[in-house]
């Protein structure tokens, strides 16, 4: 029974908000791996590009709850998530035709085109504030709950509640069905396979007869995609501000060099150890212990390792350990 | 430097003999700022009461009073500072009604205030520090200190019959000062605060903050934050995680964004914020109205108190100087003598006069204790049915 307790502490506070945080990165890792696979370069415009995205959803949602359309108890934004998509893909192709392609075009080392997205940054960074401005918007509508954690514990009987939001279940899966889409479109379609060839051998996909202009297109557009739907589903499950989707870069590219840069399971394993690390490394385990250990063991101390404030240390420490002790991440991806 | 500490002092010496027909107060709020919103019905309400004071011709044998406003900001100390040093020094003020936050209205007292001697009765500033910051007497305030409302927070949540609390506060001047006044209060009265964990605003996730709250475990949590800022977060982040049942919210958590937001899921929690029943207040919101703005913004009758407490002191000490009126503002503000009301200042002054007590109450039930701040009422709230509703005052 205190294990159960145990465990129903650990599940409401650390398993169930760590998988839907784990979802947003692992998106957004994905869009960023799929840059340096394809394009070969790290791409510091992507929280904005998430933010873009979702800003695009936000209208949309306020739209359409004007207008009275709604889809109950589903958030409206899953309406408007189309629309996100296609403004985002404008934008990043925007971007695209008048800033990268030019370096592209003039061969420019890694380096050149990763200072060039910070100034993508900066720019996107101000548009979006200038048009939604830099307050925080909430625009989760919908049931809030599938089981909230009053009910689960009358329902049950036990101690501890444990509640699932709505939102963490939609986050899971609308991740699950965009990564599998994502894995048969990179193995199955032919564009799929022209763009791991074109990532894996530059000069080999050209002479293959490979046009590097549409698969640099497509691989914008997939990133697009997969950023709007991991900012979109980041927004519903927490609050959209301009600033935290641009401190979500450093958790994304942690999470993407854990996994191994350019590679797409990588990216999707890096989100959740760094998700997991994150919350349980600033998680207090003083109840968990408590209800494990004998009544006079009982931690009087809170049991947490860091502090709260010292989240985002945490996915620093791992990005500089993985960078010094394996540089090509867990599944061998190219070395930063 | 020396030549112009003796120019100031001179200067405000000749001000302090020449200006009894003629008697300047300033106005330091922060009338641009994260406040401005609240600082125009404050400085009409001052205003207001010096014009009643000088139409009833009653104060030091008919002199009349001139407010001059400041804009002190509300933020930065220093354009207050300087605001205030262009009133006392080249106005010549008497008294200074003000500061408004916190953080200016110590920097105003001590760099400008205590060195030319000038008397500041500010109504809004809550801080606990300024309870023990050098004032050489000078500085009162009629609104209380958030130390006052560490204690009234305990007495309601030691009446409900908890005595173990969790405490989150938002990482500024205001939460800090607010939590230690209350965990200190509430420890010394034998309960137990299980943890005091600050958290930053403007944060789009506060679940790992709530995560340490819960496993610290008590039986209702202290939110003192902003219900527009993190104070929100943490709340939404405690119901979805089921972590706390039961909260307690200080001033900075209710509004009406409050129900708005959260609604029947707080039922039974409670809280309280600076308000009284006193008659005092309904006769300031009624003059105010005749006079054409808000009297029943916050702090407004606080403001009006500010500056009738100057004007009687100074009827009292029989002066309009800083040095000599300071002494006499506790002894117009407390028993014994006879209770003063809002739009009675003249009769007040009368009776100050004929060498009389009084016992000034006002719009904001004035009781100054300890280092001259206000004792402080206290509206006591309950959540029921997903609205805020009055339980009593205290």
């Amino acid at each position: 029974m205190d294990i159960l307790h145990a465990l129903i502490v650990l599940a409401n506070f650390i398993i169930v908000p760590a998988i839907a945080y784990g979802s947003q990165l692992a998106l957004g890792a994905l869009g960023i791996t799929l840059v340096v696979g394809v394009l070969r370069f790290s791409n510091f415009a992507h929280g904005e590009t998430m933010a873009f995205g979702t800003m695009i959803v936000i209208l949309m949602t306020w739209l359409f709850t004007a207008i009275g359309l709604s889809i109950y108890p589903l958030p409206t934004a899953l309406l408007a998530l189309p629309f996100g998509i296609i403004g985002c893909i404008a934008i990043v192709l925007l971007t695209d035709k008048f800033v990268y392609k030019f370096y592209r075009k003039a061969k420019s080392t890694p380096v050149v085109l990763v200072m060039a997205s910070l100034g993508v940054t900066f720019i996107m960074n101000g548009l979006i504030r200038f048009i939604i401005g830099p307050g925080d918007q909430r625009f989760a509508d919908g049931a809030r709950f599938i089981i909230k954690a009053r009910d689960f514990k009358t329902m049950t009987g036990f101690k501890e509640g444990l509640a699932i939001k709505v939102t963490q279940s939609i986050t899971l899966v609308t991740a699950i069905i965009v990564v599998a889409a994502l894995f048969w479109f990179l193995n199955k379609t032919r564009t799929g396979k022209s763009m791991r060839a074109y990532s894996d051998n530059e000069d080999l996909a050209l002479l293959s007869g490979i046009n590097p202009e549409r698969v640099v297109m497509i691989t914008w557009i997939i990133v697009a995609i997969l950023a709007t739907v991991a900012g979109t589903l980041y927004g519903l499950d927490k609050t959209f501000k301009p600033f935290t989707y641009f401190q979500l870069l450093l958790p994304m590219f942690a999470a993407a060099v854990v996994g191994g840069l350019g590679n797409p399971v990588g990216a999707i394993v890096g989100g959740f150890i760094i998700a997991f690390s994150e919350i349980s490394f600033t998680y207090a385990y003083k109840k968990v212990f408590t209800y494990l250990l004998p009544a006079d063991w009982a931690p009087t101390s809170l049991v947490q390792l860091l502090s709260t404030d010292y989240k985002f240390a945490v996915s620093f420490s791992i990005l500089v350990l993985v960078l010094l002790f394996r540089p090509t991440g867990l599944f061998k991806g190219q070395s930063t | 430097m020396k030549k112009l500490l003796i120019a100031t002092t001179a200067s405000a010496l000749i001000a302090g003999a020449a200006s009894a027909e003629d008697i300047k107060l300033g106005i330091v709020f922060g009338f641009t700022g994260p406040i401005e919103s609240l600082t125009q019905p404050m400085a009409q309400a001052a205003e207001m009461a010096m014009k009643e004071v000088s139409d009833s011709g009653a104060l030091l044998g008919g002199a009349t009073v001139e407010g001059i406003r400041g804009d002190s900001t509300c933020i930065d100390s220093a354009a207050a500072v300087a605001a205030t040093e262009r009133l006392v020094t080249s106005d010549k003020v008497n008294g200074i009604v003000g500061g408004d936050c916190s953080g200016v209205t110590g920097a105003m007292l001590q760099n400008v205030a205590r060195p030319n001697g000038i008397v500041m009765i500010s109504p809004s500033a809550t801080s606990p520090a300024l309870s023990t910051a050098e004032d050489d007497g000078l500085f009162f305030r009629t609104s209380p200190s958030d130390a006052r409302q560490g204690q009234v927070m305990t007495e309601i949540i030691m009446e409900r019959g908890i005595n173990s609390v969790a405490v989150t506060y938002t990482n500024s001047d205001y939460g800090k000062g607010l939590a230690d006044a209350f965990e200190s209060a509430f420890v010394a009265a034998g309960g137990t605060v299980t943890i005091n964990l600050a958290h930053e605003d403007g944060k789009a996730d506060y679940s790992a903050e709530v995560g340490a709250l819960a496993a610290a475990g008590g039986e209702l949590l202290v939110v003192a934050g902003y219900v527009d800022q993190g104070g929100d977060g943490i709340m939404r982040a405690s119901i979805d995680t089921g972590a706390f049942d039961l909260y307690h919210f200080p001033d900075g958590m209710i509004s009406t964004n409050l129900e708005d937001n959260f609604g029947n899921d707080i039922n039974g929690s409670q809280g309280q914020h600076p308000g009284t029943d006193s008659p005092g207040a309904a006769s300031v919101a009624a003059m105010a109205e005749a006079n054409g703005f808000d009297g029943s913004s916050p702090f407004a009758p606080e403001s009006y108190d500010a500056a009738a407490l100057i004007m009687l002191a100074m009827q009292a000490a029989g002066s309009s100087s800083s040095a000599d009126y300071a002494a006499k503002v506790m002894d117009v503000a407390n028993a014994p003598g006879v209770q003063i009301f809002p739009g009675e200042l003249a009769k007040g002054l009368k009776i100050l006069a004929d060498g009389g007590e009084i016992d000034y109450v006002g719009g904001s039930a004035v009781e100054l204790i300890g280092p001259g701040e206000s004792a402080g009422a206290y509206r006591q709230i309950e959540i029921k049915g997903g609205k805020i509703t009055t339980m009593k005052y205290r």
